[in-house]
């Protein structure tokens, strides 16, 4: 992760530990090196301390161990008030009492700047965000996507270093989503900031990022760019959360270079890339991905080979979901382009299926 | 969207009447005891305060005969002759005690000329009467001949009449000289002011003290915050005469405040809390505090912690961030607290009663006062309207500068 990074990292968390109950940590090691500029994502599952993590960046919780560095310099010694983070909350906090350009000025009043430079400033951002018309509204006058965006403008109107999005676009309908991961992004690149952002969506991640660390329980499990962690997932934690991915039990037979062996249960040989499985005899998933998974045929008989017998099929649009069973009952899901490669299956057919080594990791196998 | 056929406009026109009227029968109990409990009541003291029949029925015949009077001179022979077999008649009937009560109100020190005058036309016979009752009565006593009593008695004989009203306001009618402030004693509008200066004091106390106190309570865990809830609420579960009582024993001469500040030494002799207006700002304040609070308590608890922090994030400090953003915040639960403080108090009765002393006295006090001794409903339905439409006007003009909507009680 430090080679985007490089040495001297703008902002830093090294071994940053948090506990609100002084029993257990919410946050138990993280470290991370953002760049200047850079966009990461935190992705997690609910209570995963990704919003604790923010909150020390912003200077709303203390950091129990550990350091936060902006420029090399420990953020404790720093008010909140002091460290120009600009915040996008997740319930967007727009004073309700205020206008939107009250709202939007008010970083700017604070900062003394001359009225009509705050002036300027707020049409300036207003109709960044394509708001111009609304300016004398109150909060409480506008829809979801609208107060977002005013969320998002006021945030950025005083040119922060550092912004923080916490779940900025939870509220939001699947469009206005989209519209809005597309407005961030443009804004992003126009303004040079560094983004700190967190979500739920993996799609938003995904699409958004230039690198994602995935949290779970406190800890960073991968924090890499998004092919990279679709593709290469450290662990079998991350190919779940990121993505779908099909999962094979089996035992590590023998261990090449990049690849490794692994026994199935049903008792086939596959060869699979290296992960973080790499002792001879340790139990291992072998994980591939829907769309990596055809149909044998296809393959011409090359790669790995499983056995499975057809149970149904979903019609979802662009392509068709099917789903196998192997033998001992594991569920298989291959996703096939809605063309003329996807095939009819009766009820219960069995059928070969097949994927290439490199589309597939052997990754840990947790304790049952 | 298609528009809907007449019938189906009928249909759900059928149905939200139904609905209308299963709602309207839930809250008919309400209703009713409402009309009865404070409507009733309140257009019982409205009527009241302008509706005196009583001299106009204890003496009908005079009150026509004055009726030719100039208004300037003794009345003629004719009104006082009249005037006399009317109290002749009273006097009979045991009725000239009540005609006493209310002259003695039109005009001071009246009791005992009139019932001194019924003695003596009483004990005139028929023919004595009407030859010389008019007579005799002037020599009963010479008020009778004054034409300020007769101007005064013609208004008492008035059975609709806002003349108490006048004396409500300090103010009385002249026979020349029409409305004015009245010379001797002028006391309701001073107690006016004074209520609702007390009022006012009390309620910015309890805004000071629970300002704090609120916000403290907000930003514990909840269950923590409720634990010291209960605590605030305690005094609600005490008898209030218990809880005055007990400022009775803090603040008298010799009570504990008192004999603790001798004890260290800070004064040299006690200080008279009791039966001040000082005694009754303390206790009151302390009576009224949860109104304060609860409300407070409940806005800030739905302010969701976040603003502070996005108005740190922007820049502010956290002085400037409470002023600009969280305290207007607040002022729904501020100024629900304030006007249910402030309307409370100026009407409250008990603990100036029996904390306040002569100093210490609201306009509560004197309403109670004309129920219960001097017998003067009226004169007491007259200020206690004034009270509830001074405190309307209060409302609106409340209404007007700060917005009714923007209160919040929960
Ligand atoms: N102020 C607090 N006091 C005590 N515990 C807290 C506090 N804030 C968060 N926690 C706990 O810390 C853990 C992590 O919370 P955090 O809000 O960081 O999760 P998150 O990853 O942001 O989750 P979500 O995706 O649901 O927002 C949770 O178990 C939560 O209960
Ligand atoms: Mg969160």
């Amino acid at each position: 992760m430090a080679d985007l990074a490089g040495d001297k990292a703008f902002l830093q968390f090294t071994n940053v530990k948090k506990t609100y109950d002084h029993k257990s940590l919410v946050v138990k090691d993280f470290n991370l090196d953002v760049a200047k500029g850079e966009f990461i994502t935190l992705l997690g599952p609910s209570g995963s301390g990704k919003t604790t993590c923010l909150m020390m960046l912003a200077g709303f919780e203390d950091v129990t161990s550990g350091e936060i560095l902006i420029n090399g310099r420990s953020v404790t010694s720093i008010a909140p008030y002091a460290r120009n983070i600009g915040m996008v909350f997740q319930q967007y906090a727009l004073f309700p009492h205020m206008t939107l350009r009250e709202n939007l000025a008010y970083p700017l009043k604070i900062r003394k700047r001359p009225k009509d430079e705050i002036r300027a400033k707020v049409d300036e951002y207003l109709s960044l965000v394509e708001l111009l018309d609304f300016g004398n509204r109150y909060p409480g006058q506008l829809s979801g996507g609208q107060r977002q965006r005013v969320a998002l403008a006021r945030a950025l109107i005083f040119a922060p270093d550092i912004v923080l999005m916490d779940e900025p676009l939870g509220a939001l309908d699947k469009k206005l989503r989209e519209q809005m991961q597309f407005e961030i992004k443009r804004l992003h690149e126009q303004l040079g900031f560094t983004v700190i952002y967190v979500t739920h969506d993996q799609t938003e991640a995904l699409t958004m990022s230039d690198r994602i660390a995935v949290f779970n329980n406190g800890i960073v499990q991968q924090c890499a760019p998004p092919h990279v962690l679709y593709e290469r997932p450290a662990n079998l934690f991350v190919a779940d959360f990121i993505g779908e991915s099909n999962k094979l039990k089996g035992v590590i037979e023998s261990v090449g270079e990049d690849s490794v062996q692994v026994r199935l249960e049903d008792g086939g040989l596959v060869s699979t890339l290296k992960a973080n499985c790499t002792e001879v005899g340790q139990p291992t998933t072998v994980s591939i991905r829907p769309e990596k998974l055809s149909f044998n045929d296809r393959l011409g008989g090359a790669g790995n080979q499983v056995m499975a017998r057809f149970v149904t099929r979903h019609y979802v649009g662009e392509y068709i979901r099917y789903h196998f069973e192997t033998a001992d009952g594991t569920e298989l899901v291959v996703k096939n382009m809605n063309d003329s490669s996807a095939p009819q299956l009766s009820a219960k057919e069995e059928v070969a299926l097949a994927w290439l080594p490199q589309d597939s990791q052997a990754l840990d196998r947790p304790v049952a | 969207m298609s528009s809907l056929t007449t019938l189906e406009a009928g249909q759900a026109a059928n149905a939200r009447n139904k609905k209308r009227l299963t709602a309207f029968l839930f809250v008919v109990p309400l209703l009713v005891f409402i009309l009865i409990t404070f409507v009733a009541p309140i257009a019982s003291m409205l009527w009241r305060s302008v509706h005196h029949p009583i001299v106009a029925e204890l003496i009908p015949q005079t009150l026509s005969e004055l009726q030719r009077w100039d208004g300037k001179s003794t009345p003629d022979r004719q009104t006082l002759q009249t005037f006399a077999v009317e109290l002749h008649k009273l006097n009979a009937e045991r009725l000239s005690g009540k005609l006493a009560e209310e002259f003695n109100r039109a005009y001071t020190g009246m009791s005992s000329v009139v019932k001194a005058s019924a003695r003596r036309v009483g004990r005139l016979s028929e023919s004595q009467l009407q030859a010389e009752g008019a007579e005799t009565l002037l020599k009963a006593h010479k008020n009778w001949e004054k034409p300020q009593l007769w101007f005064a008695i013609q208004r008492a004989g008035q059975v609709y009449t806002y003349d108490y009203y006048l004396t409500a306001l300090d103010l009385e009618i002249h026979p020349e000289q029409g409305i004015q402030v009245r010379e001797d004693t002028q006391i309701y509008v001073q107690l006016y002011t004074k209520t609702l200066n007390m009022a006012l004091v009390i309620t910015l106390l309890c805004a000071l003290l629970g300002y704090p106190l609120a916000y403290y309570l907000s930003g514990l865990p909840e269950n923590r915050a409720n634990l010291l809830m209960v605590l605030v609420l305690l005094p609600f579960w005490t008898s209030l005469l218990v809880r005055t009582t007990a400022w009775i024993a803090l603040l008298q001469t010799n009570g504990v405040i008192n004999s603790f500040l001798l004890g260290i030494g800070v004064i040299g002799q006690p200080y008279e809390m009791l039966y001040t207006s000082f005694a009754t700002v303390v206790a009151m304040t302390h009576i009224l505090l949860p109104f304060m609070i609860l409300p407070l308590y409940s806005v800030m608890r739905g302010i969701d912690p976040s603003y502070l922090r996005a108005a740190m994030s922007l820049g502010a400090k956290p002085l400037p961030a409470f002023a600009r953003i969280y305290f207007p915040m607040t002022l729904p639960g501020l100024s629900a607290g304030a006007l249910l403080v402030f309307i409370i108090s100026v009407g409250y009765y008990i603990t100036p009663a029996l904390v306040g002393g002569t100093d210490g006295q609201m306009i509560s006090n004197i309403i109670a006062f004309h129920m219960q001794r001097s017998n003067n409903w009226e004169l007491a339905a007259a200020l206690g309207s004034l009270l509830l439409g001074l405190i309307l006007l209060l409302y609106w003009v409340y209404d007007r500068f700060v917005g009714a909507s923007n209160i919040k009680l929960g």
